[in-house]
């Protein structure tokens, strides 16, 4: 049975007729082709598929579209404003946050949201928030300096 | 990984979701335990009843002798809950550990107890604060105590057709001094072994003390010989390490590829000194 939602994904409403079973992170990536919302695990482990879900982190592949009706979305493309980077974006390019990127948007939306309640996190604090976002390969350290190189630029 | 096909309806009112139970429907919490499931396709049910955007029952509030936790509410909006903090801290320090922020934002209370997961945390917090689950059906409301809840492995005495809408701690002497240690699981976060310690001081002896375990059995139960063996004793080594022994005493203790069954006993004594050492 198809569902109607209107859902609004960075600034932009988008309505639509959607199976129930239908996944946000395969709504994101194969209906809006916003595909900058990883598939890692698909089980709720690893944190690639990371959005906001009303202001919220959360991951994508362990909620349904129709939940996300009449919410808004925030996906990685969403963090830009007039082609200029998000000071996350900018930390990660500039202290060499990323090797293959696959981790890189959940790690982003991650970050935001932690920087949203805690602006000057310490090193663990921002270590302790990245529990549900798994790297294989960059080893972290580059990416807590590019949570710390945020946080500065935003302060 | 797809679920197989179901249809949804989305709850505004408790009343409204119970209308909406019947033969071949469940209800959707924060579906961080049933998502993943239907996506192994370990449950197929027909149609899916999603109380999640019910804002009545995702409150706390001070409800006079206790706290009133909605059965919708977050683990986020609980470890961020000043006044549990103050009347109830293992509240908070139970929430905080909980999987990771995303897990937190979205899985619930109420989840957590009616799925009722050996390994979950919040079934041994609950037996220790002897908390009150209040759940609604279509004939009206009960109430359960913490200590006829939980039943067996992944097994609870909520019937067909109830939603938890309420969880009550109460705001006693026992609750103000408590805390909540736990053994994880270093992947998903979840007890390997989780001790849940509420004890009421009267001057330097024990009055009264609760401790409920998790992770251990095949359900979280509370250490009554090792409660009652503490009271009248001063909150001291001596005392912990004469009175806690066997900690799954009575229990049958579960056994997996992260923690043998003698590791895992071993754990719990381990585990439930660790909680009495914080609140001596
Ligand atoms: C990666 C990951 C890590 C996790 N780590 C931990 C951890 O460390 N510790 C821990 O304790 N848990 C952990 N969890 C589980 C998490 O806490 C879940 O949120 C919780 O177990 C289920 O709550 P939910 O609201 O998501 O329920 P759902 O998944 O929606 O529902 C679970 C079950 O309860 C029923 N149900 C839901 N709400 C109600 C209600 N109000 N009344 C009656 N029945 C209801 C549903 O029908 C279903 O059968 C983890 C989960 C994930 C995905
Ligand atoms: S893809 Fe969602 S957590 Fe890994
Ligand atoms: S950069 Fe490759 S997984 Fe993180």
């Amino acid at each position: 049975m198809a569902n109607k939602i209107s859902i609004n994904v960075n600034g932009k409403m988008h309505t639509g007729a959607i199976e129930a079973r239908k996944l946000l992170s395969d709504y994101l990536r194969e209906d809006l082709s916003l595909t900058g919302t990883h598939i890692g695990c698909d089980t709720s482990s690893c944190g690639a598929c990371t959005i906001h879900l009303d202001g919220k982190a959360v991951k994508s592949c362990t909620i349904l579209a129709v939940q996300a009706d009449g919410c808004s979305v925030t996906t990685v493309e969403g963090l830009a404003t007039n082609g200029e980077l998000h000071p996350i974006q900018e930390g990660f390019k500039e202290e060499h946050g990323l090797q293959c990127g696959f981790c890189t948007p959940g790690m982003m939306m991650t970050a935001t949201d932690l920087l949203k309640s805690n602006p000057n996190p310490s090193e663990q604090e921002i270590r302790d928030a990245l529990e549900g976002n798994f790297c294989r390969c960059t080893g972290y350290h580059n990416i807590v300096k590019s949570i710390q190189y945020a946080a500065k630029k935003m302060a | 990984m797809i679920p197989t096909s179901f249809d949804y309806k989305k709850a505004n009112s408790v009343e409204e979701a119970l209308s909406m139970l019947g033969d071949d429907t469940q209800i959707l919490g924060g579906g961080h335990s049933l998502i993943p499931a239907l996506k192994l396709r370990l449950n197929s049910p027909g149609t899916l009843v999603d109380i999640s955007k019910i804002s009545s029952i995702k409150e706390i509030s001070d409800g006079g002798d206790s706290i009133a936790i909605g059965g919708g509410a977050t683990h986020a909006s609980i470890a961020n809950d000043k006044s549990l903090d103050q009347y109830c801290p293992m509240m908070g320090q139970a929430a905080r550990e909980i999987g990771d922020i995303q897990v937190r934002n979205v899985g619930t209370i109420g989840g957590s107890i009616a799925h009722a997961d050996p390994a979950a945390d919040w079934p041994a917090i609950l037996l220790a604060a002897d908390a009150r689950i209040v759940v609604q059906n279509k004939n009206g409301s009960r109430e359960i105590a913490a200590d006829q809840f939980f039943k067996g492995f992944f097994e609870t005495a909520l019937e067909e057709g109830e939603i938890i809408t309420a969880i009550h701690i109460p705001k006693s002497q026992k609750n103000s001094n408590s805390c909540y240690v736990k053994f994880k699981q270093p992947a998903s976060r979840f007890a390997i072994v989780g001790v849940a310690a509420a004890v009421e001081m009267d001057g330097s002896v024990v009055k009264s003390a609760r401790l409920g375990l998790t992770g251990v059995g095949e359900f979280a139960y509370r250490a009554t010989a090792i409660e009652n063996a503490l009271t009248g004793k001063p909150l001291n080594e001596t005392t912990i390490n004469e009175v806690v022994q066997n900690a799954t005493e009575n229990t049958n203790v579960m056994s997996d590829h992260f923690a043998s069954e003698k590791y895992r006993a071993h754990l719990a004594n381990v585990y439930l000194k660790r909680a009495l050492r914080k609140l001596g």
